[in-house]
């Protein structure tokens, strides 16, 4: 077992950190607060090759692997959490299914741009019904016509579905079939009958915009069915399973940011005479948060690296996943309080990145999500 | 017109690492290399003029075996080859003995031009291009600001800034020239260049290779001998003046001059 990274992955990991820290960071404070979409962080990303991390160079895409696009994601979430949002959900969510399902025109009609940096990519599973229990509550429908899929029906929070180029959509294609009848079919930007809906107002990731979407008679060509008709729902959990890699890694940039931050603080800040960082309780914080946060380190590159071996990793991605939100949630609390009231300031970073990653509990399956599959399994094997 | 140009490189440890020392050397165990920054500006400019004229860059470093890894990042940024000049017997020398390692490689590499760092930052010597240009007998400008090359191709104007002035040379091809901070950082690699790098060569020469006598290089060919070293002392903590302004200003003014005596 050798935890060392290629060189490759080191490479990348250090573009990523210095480009983030360079071009994002110094301004994450102002977007947050003035919620302004940095459209242009996405075009100078995707001209250093960002934005196609992990696809094919066939595609324009930069043929990295699964733990160099893990750090990546980690680098830029450090700098920005809304960032590290719209990148992740980018690769992971609005291009990854037409690398892993598409056929070669779609891969070129749809997948080169993204991975180009030319647009960005989203995928809208949710509906106000629900989005934990996909198969019982996708109501979207989309009906053959012709040449055409006709589309019907409302979703919720899709990540950058206002400025995508495409939005990969979870429908009903077949009716009374369960997860059998649903299908992933790839709506352009601008298509007719595709209605954007307002923009949520966040509690954090304020300029990752997340939208409602309508459809209404929104008609899209018959070659925009990914895959075959009725395996959407096979192939979102498997996309999903991916996309938590991101999730995790997100965390663990946004946690590490915050136990940076609380690590410089505590050793400027002096209480009874002496810099707080003495003290035995401020530094029992630091370690727990330092340890929790390589755990959720090794948790997400062994994920990461049984995907890129093309071994079963589900398992292991809800378990990073789960592990590295919820550990950044406890690492940013400790953040916050080891800032005293100047942590509870927005004048201080801390309290940005506590907002920024609360949503991971969340996305792409809710903790609770993530225990139902490690159970799951784990239940599934005993009886074996 | 093409040029040919060679950017000299140094591995030098991350100016953020925590520097540990050891029998009166650096612990580089553990410790994190990147490319000298001076050094990297150098090779920004020579990526810039073969963008602009044509022709390709050489980088060529002196360092120990594992230096490849910080080698393959200027192939990353767009060096077209490198060459890796390593043998145990060069280690441990001075800037005079490295200073002849390079100059007998650069006999072997066709260039127009070099550029080096005008120092390195692991070191602060400002020596080595300055005995690499004696050794080659080829002119030199140091601590370059703005750099052009001529239309006819046989001529560089300078820039460098002196107390303040701007001092304009010009000097005739080839020859070598140290790079100053304001000359330019270097880019960020692209990601096609990252995956890239791999596939450029990197020629290595030993002592051997470049015919050099082993007692002239390394530790055994340095004049010059590290008696001891230790960690600079450790700053001391800053000041705070209390009270309001003009009783903190009267005492800032008093302990400028009483204890600083700076007025
Ligand atoms: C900022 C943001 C960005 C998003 N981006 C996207 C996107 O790009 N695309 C997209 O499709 N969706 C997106 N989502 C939606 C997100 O994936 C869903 O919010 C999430 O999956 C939970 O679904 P829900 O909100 O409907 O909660 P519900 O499914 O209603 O769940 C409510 C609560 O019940 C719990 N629960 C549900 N079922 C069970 C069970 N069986 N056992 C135990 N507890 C259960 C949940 O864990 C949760 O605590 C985004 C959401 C936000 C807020």
């Amino acid at each position: 077992m050798d935890f060392t990274l290629t060189e490759e992955q080191g490479a990348i990991r250090d573009l990523a950190r210095a480009f983030a820290q360079k071009e994002i960071a110094p301004y994450a404070a102002d977007w947050d607060r003035t919620h302004e979409f940095p459209a242009h962080v996405y075009e100078k990303m995707g001209a250093q090759g960002l934005m196609g991390l992990p696809f094919p160079e066939a595609y324009g895409g930069a043929g990295a692997d699964a733990i160099a696009t893990a750090l990546a994601i980690e680098e830029i979430s450090k700098a920005d959490g809304s960032i590290g949002l719209t990148y992740a959900a980018h690769m992971g969510l609005g291009a990854a299914p037409i690398f892993l399902f598409g056929n070669e025109e779609q891969k070129r009609e749809w997948l080169a741009p993204l991975a180009q940096g030319k647009g960005l990519g989203a995928l809208s599973l949710t509906e106000p019904s629900g989005g934990s229990d996909l198969a019982g509550s996708v109501k979207t429908t989309a009906r053959l016509d012709g040449d055409e899929w006709v589309l019907n029906g409302s979703k919720l929070y899709v990540t950058s579905g206002k400025v995508a180029r495409s939005i990969i959509v979870l429908c009903r294609t077949a009716e009374n079939q369960g997860h059998r009848g649903l299908s992933l079919i790839i709506v352009p930007h601008g298509a007719p009958g595709l209605m954007i809906g307002k923009l949520e107002s966040k509690m954090g990731l304020h300029t990752s915009l997340t939208t409602q979407v309508f459809f209404e008679e929104c008609r899209v060509p018959r070659e925009n069915l990914l895959g075959e008709a009725g395996q959407g729902f096979r192939y979102t959990m498997q996309v999903l399973d991916g996309g938590r890699i991101g999730i995790g890694a997100m965390a663990l940039g946004l946690g590490e940011a915050a136990l940076d931050a609380s690590v410089k603080y505590a050793q400027q800040r002096e209480a009874f005479g002496k810099p707080i960082a003495e003290f035995q309780a401020i530094q029992h914080m630091l370690a727990d948060s330092a340890m929790e946060l390589e755990a959720a380190r090794l948790l997400i590159y062994k994920a990461a690296a049984l995907k890129q071996q093309g071994k079963k990793f589900s398992v292991e991605a809800a378990q990073a996943k789960l592990f590295a939100t919820e550990a950044a949630d406890r690492v940013c609390w400790k953040a916050i309080q080891i800032h005293g009231g100047a942590g509870y300031l927005t004048d201080f970073p801390v309290e940005r990145y506590y907002r920024d990653n609360r949503l991971l509990l969340i996305g792409e399956g809710t903790s609770e999500v993530q225990r139902m599959i490690i159970a799951r399994d784990l239940l599934a094997n005993a009886y074996e | 017109m093409p040029y040919n140009i060679v950017a000299l490189l140094k591995r030098v440890p991350d100016t953020e690492s925590k520097i540990t020392l050891r029998d009166n050397a650096v612990v580089t165990e553990g410790l994190n290399f990147v490319l000298d920054p001076y050094g990297e500006y150098g090779l920004e400019k020579a990526l810039q003029l073969v963008e602009q004229h044509g022709g390709k860059v050489t980088a060529v470093l002196c360092g120990p075996a594992d230096a490849k890894e910080t080698i393959r990042k200027a192939l990353a940024v767009g060096a077209d080859d490198a060459v890796h000049l390593s043998d145990p017997a060069f280690e441990g020398g001075d800037a005079a003995a490295t200073a002849r390692v390079l100059a007998a490689a650069l006999k072997q590499i066709p260039f127009d031009l070099i550029w080096s760092g005008k120092q390195a930052v692991d070191q602060d010597n400002a020596q080595v291009p300055e005995r690499v240009a004696e050794l080659l007998d080829l002119p030199h400008v140091n601590s370059v600001i703005e750099f052009t090359l001529a239309a006819d191709g046989k001529t560089a104007r300078c820039v460098r800034e002196v107390d303040g002035e701007r001092d304009v040379m010009t000097t005739t091809l080839p020859a070598i020239f140290t790079a100053q901070q304001g000359l330019g950082e270097l880019r960020y690699p692209s990601l096609k260049g990252i995956m890239g790098a791999k596939k450029k060569p990197i020629t290595d020469w030993n002592a051997a290779a470049l015919g050099l006598d082993v007692a002239a290089v390394g530790a055994a060919g340095a004049k010059f001998q590290v008696i001891q070293l230790e960690p600079p002392p450790a700053r001391p903590p800053g000041k705070i003046i209390p009270g309001d302004a003009q009783t903190a200003a009267q005492e800032l003014a008093r302990l400028l001059h009483e204890e600083s005596k700076i007025i």
